[in-house]
Order: C-alpha cells, then sequence, then structure tokens
C-alpha cells in the first residue's frame, strides 16, 4: 500500500516537472549555466543507473552476468548497431551465461 | 486561448507542403514509436519483477511515461530501496523534461488545452523528433507523430509485458537484468562525444561504485547527480562561455538510426 503512495506521488512530480517546461518564461532557456548542468547531470545520472544495474546488489557489488552484458552491449553500440539491437544483445548475453552456469 | 494573440504569424508557417504520409517527420515519428514502444515489453517484465503489481507497473507507463525514470523507479526498488527513494531517482531523472518543455514550448507554442497534452507526451523521442526538423510544421508533425505513437505503443507493451512476467518465470533467465543495463549505456553512449562528457561518465560512475556500500539503494545514483551537477557548475563557472557543449546538450537523441541534422544515414528516408 505505501509503494502505492510513492508511485502516484512520482507520477504526479513527473507530470508537474513536464508542465513546469512549458510554464515558465522563455527567456529562462537563455540561461547557459542552467541548460549546461542540465546536460552533465543527465550523463552522471545513466552512467550512474548503468553502473548500478550492472554491478549493484543491495547494498553490495557484484561481479555476474550482467558485466558480460555491459561489455556486449558497448561492443554492439561501438558498431553502430541501433538502439533496440543493443537491448536485445544485452539479454542474450546475460541470458546465455547464465544457461552456462555463470552468474 | 488567452495568448493567441502572439501567434498570428505563425498561420503561414502552419500550411502544410506534403500530406501526412509522406512528412519526413512523421515517417521518422512513426518508426521511433515502434522501436522504442517494443522496449515497453522488457519494462513490463522488469516492473514486475522488481516486486511492483501489474497495476502498478501499468501506472507507471501510463501516467510517469518517461522511460528514464520508469527504470530508475524499478530500478530502486529492485534493488531492495524504499518508495522515497525510488521516487527521488525517479524525479531527478525527470528533471530534463522540464528544459525539453522550454524548448518546445519557443519551438511550437501549444495553446490552451494542447499545452496539457503537449507536456504529457514531452519525453526524449519526441523532443529529438521535433528537433531535428527544421520546418516549423514538420517540428510540429514530429513531435506529435513520436509522441502519442511511442505514449500508445508503450503503454500497449508494458502491459503485455507486465502480464507475461507473471508468467515467464524468473526474468533473469531471459537476461532481462542485462537488458536494462544494456539499454541504460545505450542511452548514455551517444552523449559521451568529447573528453569531458566521458570524463563526467566516469567520475559519476566511480561515485556511483564508492557509494554503493555506504548508502541505501537508490542514493548512490542521486550521489552521482549532485557530483555531475557540481561538475557542471563548475565547468560552466571555468569557461564562462560555450567550451565545448557537444554531448551536454539536454537533447541529445539516443537513437542512432534517425537521420539528424547532421546528415546521418536513416532508415527513414
Amino acid at each position: 500500500m505505501n509503494l502505492w503512495i510513492w508511485v502516484i506521488v512520482s507520477c504526479a512530480a513527473a507530470y508537474g516537472i513536464k508542465l513546469l517546461g512549458y510554464l515558465v518564461p522563455r527567456r529562462w532557456m537563455k540561461n547557459e549555466r542552467m541548460t549546461r548542468i542540465a546536460g552533465t547531470v543527465t550523463i552522471g545520472l545513466l552512467a550512474s543507473l548503468t553502473v548500478v544495474n550492472a554491478l549493484g546488489n543491495g547494498q553490495s557489488l557484484a561481479f555476474d552476468a550482467r558485466i558480460g552484458s555491459l561489455v556486449a552491449a558497448a561492443v554492439a553500440l561501438l558498431l553502430r548497431a541501433p538502439f533496440l539491437v543493443v537491448v536485445i544483445v544485452g539479454a542474450a548475453v546475460a541470458a546465455g551465461l547464465r544457461l552456462l552456469g555463470w552468474g | 486561448m488567452s495568448d493567441g494573440q502572439l501567434d498570428q504569424g505563425a498561420a503561414d508557417d502552419d500550411a502544410p507542403q506534403v500530406p501526412l504520409r509522406r512528412s519526413p517527420a512523421f515517417r521518422i515519428g512513426m518508426s521511433i514509436a515502434v522501436a522504442t514502444g517494443l522496449y515497453g515489453i522488457s519494462f513490463g517484465a522488469l516492473g514486475v519483477a522488481s516486486g511492483l503489481s501489474v497495476l502498478q507497473t501499468i501506472v507507471l507507463s501510463l501516467f510517469m511515461f518517461t522511460g528514464g525514470s520508469q527504470f530508475a523507479f524499478i530500478g530502486v526498488i529492485a534493488g531492495g530501496g524504499s518508495g522515497a527513494a525510488a521516487g527521488a531517482a525517479a524525479t531527478l531523472l525527470g528533471i530534463r523534461n522540464a528544459v525539453y518543455g522550454m524548448q518546445l514550448n519557443s519551438m511550437l507554442g501549444p495553446r490552451g488545452w494542447s499545452r496539457f497534452a503537449a507536456a504529457h507526451v514531452t519525453i526524449d523521442e519526441s523532443t529529438a523528433t521535433a528537433s531535428g526538423q527544421s520546418e516549423r510544421v514538420e517540428q510540429r508533425r514530429g513531435f506529435w507523430s513520436a509522441g502519442i505513437g511511442v505514449f500508445v505503443l508503450w503503454n500497449l507493451f508494458t502491459a503485455v509485458g507486465a502480464f507475461a512476467g507473471n508468467a515467464i518465470g524468473d526474468p533473469k533467465q531471459w537476461g532481462l537484468d542485462g537488458a536494462a543495463v544494456a539499454a541504460f549505456l545505450g542511452l548514455l553512449w551517444p552523449r559521451l562525444k568529447g573528453r569531458e562528457p566521458a570524463a563526467i561518465a566516469v567520475v559519476c560512475a566511480l561515485a556511483t561504485v564508492l557509494a554503493v556500500p555506504f548508502v541505501p539503494p537508490g542514493v548512490p545514483i542521486l550521489v552521482a547527480a549532485l557530483v555531475a551537477a557540481i561538475l557542471g557548475w563548475m565547468s560552466h563557472a571555468r569557461a564562462g562561455r560555450p567550451l565545448e557543449m557537444e554531448g551536454l546538450e539536454p537533447d541529445v537523441d539516443p537513437y542512432p538510426h534517425r537521420p539528424g541534422p547532421g546528415g546521418k544515414p536513416g532508415s527513414a528516408e
């Protein structure tokens, strides 16, 4: 039940943030510092999410089949594979490594 | 409609030059909708696997409707984090949508009720499709076709994944946790052009690894966000005016198959 509250609050926050962009004065966009920080924060969040999903296991770090997904996805991206292919490669490698009995 | 007068001059720009089905922005929007929408199946399955109910997973896609935040939310829950930490991570990750909203507001100038609908479909994909176009009518078509197209398919496939997720057993067996790793790397990748964005990513990744053992799940992501914000603030102060902005724009297109303004070859042309 508690989780429902956070689902609803988070949905409301997500919409509120989107709407905020349409309501703020247009001249705010001219602020280069805010644009820049929005860019660096997005990079930081995505990098952190990648690491947490690849290594995180509660409050410890684990090295398992997900490392294989990370490496395989990087290779696919280097080969300029489309987004969907990258995702499928990530899934296939993790599933394959587990089938072989690792992680 | 009170600000309608501001838009009087827009009427000429709005006259369509080509029918909708031949509009390049519409085609791009549709192909992005298919690519992204199918991925909803992974969100649906992972959402249920993380411990959310089927209904909670579907509600997130319907009402949060911003992929990165949705994955952050279930990622924190899956890692044993609290609902509050999940909400905080999701909300932080959604802040970029406000920046998109500001850009789209000046680009498309939606009025009246359509502004509220536009806000809901303001996501990476719709913003990227719109900003890849130069004509106003094409920007508008790109925004709405990608926005509505992704919304419909993303929600459809979320439901499929959520219901199937219950049936297919442990999603780890299917490598769905590996899919999430790949997806986040895929979203990060196009931003890593140039040394500075790559350095920021490495520093934030290290900050995350160092923070994991010491703070509750979910919080390392917020630590990394804070580090990134400080780096952005400092580098701006140091540079004064544009140093290298490449990769640091908030609206980098995560989908390399989209024909961009740089003339990349694309499947939709």
